[in-house]
């Protein structure tokens, strides 16, 4: 086992630091946060998505890998330094890591919450090439101002259909975070979308 | 000198991820109220637990902490909580509304209005508006999936057949964009149009309840009523004698044994702003306030 090296480095401020990020990413959906990625990660695992994991997950927190990131030494290297048990199912887990964006599984395989319930749904970090290029979608809906513009690829053709979809059945639905080299951004449920 | 016995910000790391990751809920269904593990804090129930949580959760050591008590810097609760982050985080802390990166209220919102960079935390006593309706929390979850709020309707329409307007003034309830109602927390509901639209992320917390619930910025807050009978916001008709200002929420202070009172702003940093900016309006009754 060699997945035993590099967690923060000072875990307690980079945690805080990293949860800050998401949270007003997740405030104020589609707009760009600052995040410092880990350095020597198992890839494909990026160093945005390492740092998100170690800021929130834990043993409360079952969590799935897509096929491109479910390889043994990701998996090792978030069970030692998180302690999150990884699940076969996407409808088990709390946290997804997804590291193929464009083979997204349809949002609904994920744990949706209940309407008693809304908060145990999934949320879904998602490892993007970039946040500058593929379509413009356009955001509305809380945290948001007038309207926010969020550009983000790869991801399936069919991705406006799927946020609206999953905005359709508020207040369930999963929670989407879009992670790039030094950022993230959300989508949360709340979100809705303004046809151009 | 031994390590120290707490971690920054008093709670654990642990603690701190599950917190967080309620928040992160919470700021993703606007308005409903998320369970989460709440902890024991160094300082009873009811002197805001849940709000100190939810700091705790959040701040960082390049963090500007402000605590408000019904609006005053300088009220019990407000300076041992401010004083107990300066201890166990080292934050700098203040009472300048407008330095605040991160504001722990109890029961108002500051008169200044908050930016973009700030985040207003609240103590909550009791976080379920259908509560007092309704005692069973399975009936009132199943009453919020459902969005069933004719029950509050017909406790404000009661409240207008026996009083002839709606005399709920404080913790008035709110509809969170469309959504769920939600409780403001005791705030006067003087505050509850500064929740609409507001700039600033905003954060409740209640430690008894075990809940935390969140309105993101720029979202739309409306308070119940009806159309033959509009929400109203409620000051006293006076000005505060201490700055003159004839618009912040006042606190009606009694002087003596002989009943004599007088009007000042509940927001003391507001107050003080407004005095230090200008020759007050009534300089001869500032002379014996105390800040």
């Amino acid at each position: 086992m060699t997945a035993t090296t590099h967690d923060f480095e000072g875990p307690v401020f980079a945690a805080q630091s990293t949860f800050r990020a998401i949270m007003q990413a997740i405030a104020r959906p589609g707009s760009l946060q600052s995040i410092e990625g880990l350095k020597d990660v198992p890839a494909p695992l990026s160093g945005e998505a390492a740092a998100i994991a170690l800021a929130l997950f834990d043993h409360d927190t079952p969590v799935w890998l897509d096929p491109e990131l479910a390889r043994p030494d990701v998996a090792a290297w978030l069970r030692f330094h998180t302690g999150a048990p990884v699940v076969p199912e996407p409808a088990l887990a709390i946290f997804a890591l997804v590291g193929d964006p464009a083979g997204l599984p349809p949002l609904n395989a994920f744990d949706q919450g209940s309407a008693e319930y809304p908060d145990r749904s999934t949320t879904l970090v998602l490892q993007m090439a970039g946040l500058a290029e593929g379509e413009t979608l356009v955001l509305t809906g809380p945290g948001i101002r007038d309207n926010q513009a969020f550009r983000a690829a790869p991801l399936p053709d069919d991705m406006a259909e799927r946020i609206a979809a999953n905005r359709s059945q508020f207040p369930r639905g999963v929670d989407l975070l879009f992670t790039a080299p030094s950022q993230v951004a959300a989508i949360p449920r709340s979100v809705r979308l303004k046809r151009g | 000198m031994n390590a120290p016995a707490y971690n920054f910000a008093y709670l654990d790391e642990q603690t701190k991820r599950m917190i967080r990751r309620a928040i992160m809920k919470a700021i993703a269904i606007p308005g409903y109220q998320v369970p989460f593990a709440s902890r024991e804090m160094p300082m009873p129930y009811g002197w805001g637990t849940g709000g100190v949580q939810v700091t705790a959760a959040i701040l960082g050591p390049n963090d500007i902490l402000k605590v408000i008590d019904q609006g005053s810097d300088d009220t019990t609760n407000a300076v041992s909580i401010r004083k107990f982050f300066a201890k166990t985080a080292g934050v700098r802390t203040t009472t300048d509304t407008h330095e605040a990166t991160v504001i722990q209220t109890r029961h108002r919102i500051p008169e200044a209005s908050l930016g973009e960079h700030q985040v207003l935390v609240y103590q909550v006593p009791i976080p379920e508006p259908l509560r007092f309706l309704e005692p069973r929390e399975t009936e009132t979850r199943r009453m919020h999936a459902l969005a069933e709020y004719g029950l509050m309707h017909v406790k404000l329409y009661e409240d207008i057949a026996r009083h002839g307007h709606i005399a709920t003034t404080y913790a008035y309830p709110v509809k969170v964009d469309g959504r769920y109602v939600m409780d403001p927390s005791p705030t006067p509901k003087f505050d509850n149009p500064k929740m609409n639209d507001c700039a600033a992320l905003q954060l409740f917390g209640a430690g008894r309840e075990k809940r935390i619930y969140a309105i993101p910025p720029y979202t739309k807050v409306v308070s119940l009523d009806f159309d033959d009978h509009p929400f109203e916001r409620y000051r006293h008709d006076a000005s505060c004698e201490l700055c003159g200002a004839a618009d912040s929420f006042l606190d009606e202070v009694i002087m003596d044994d002989s009943g004599s009172r007088m009007f000042v702003c509940s927001d003391t940093d507001y107050c003080e702003t407004r005095r230090a900016a200008g020759p007050a309006l009534d300089s001869q009754q500032s002379e014996g306030a105390h800040g």
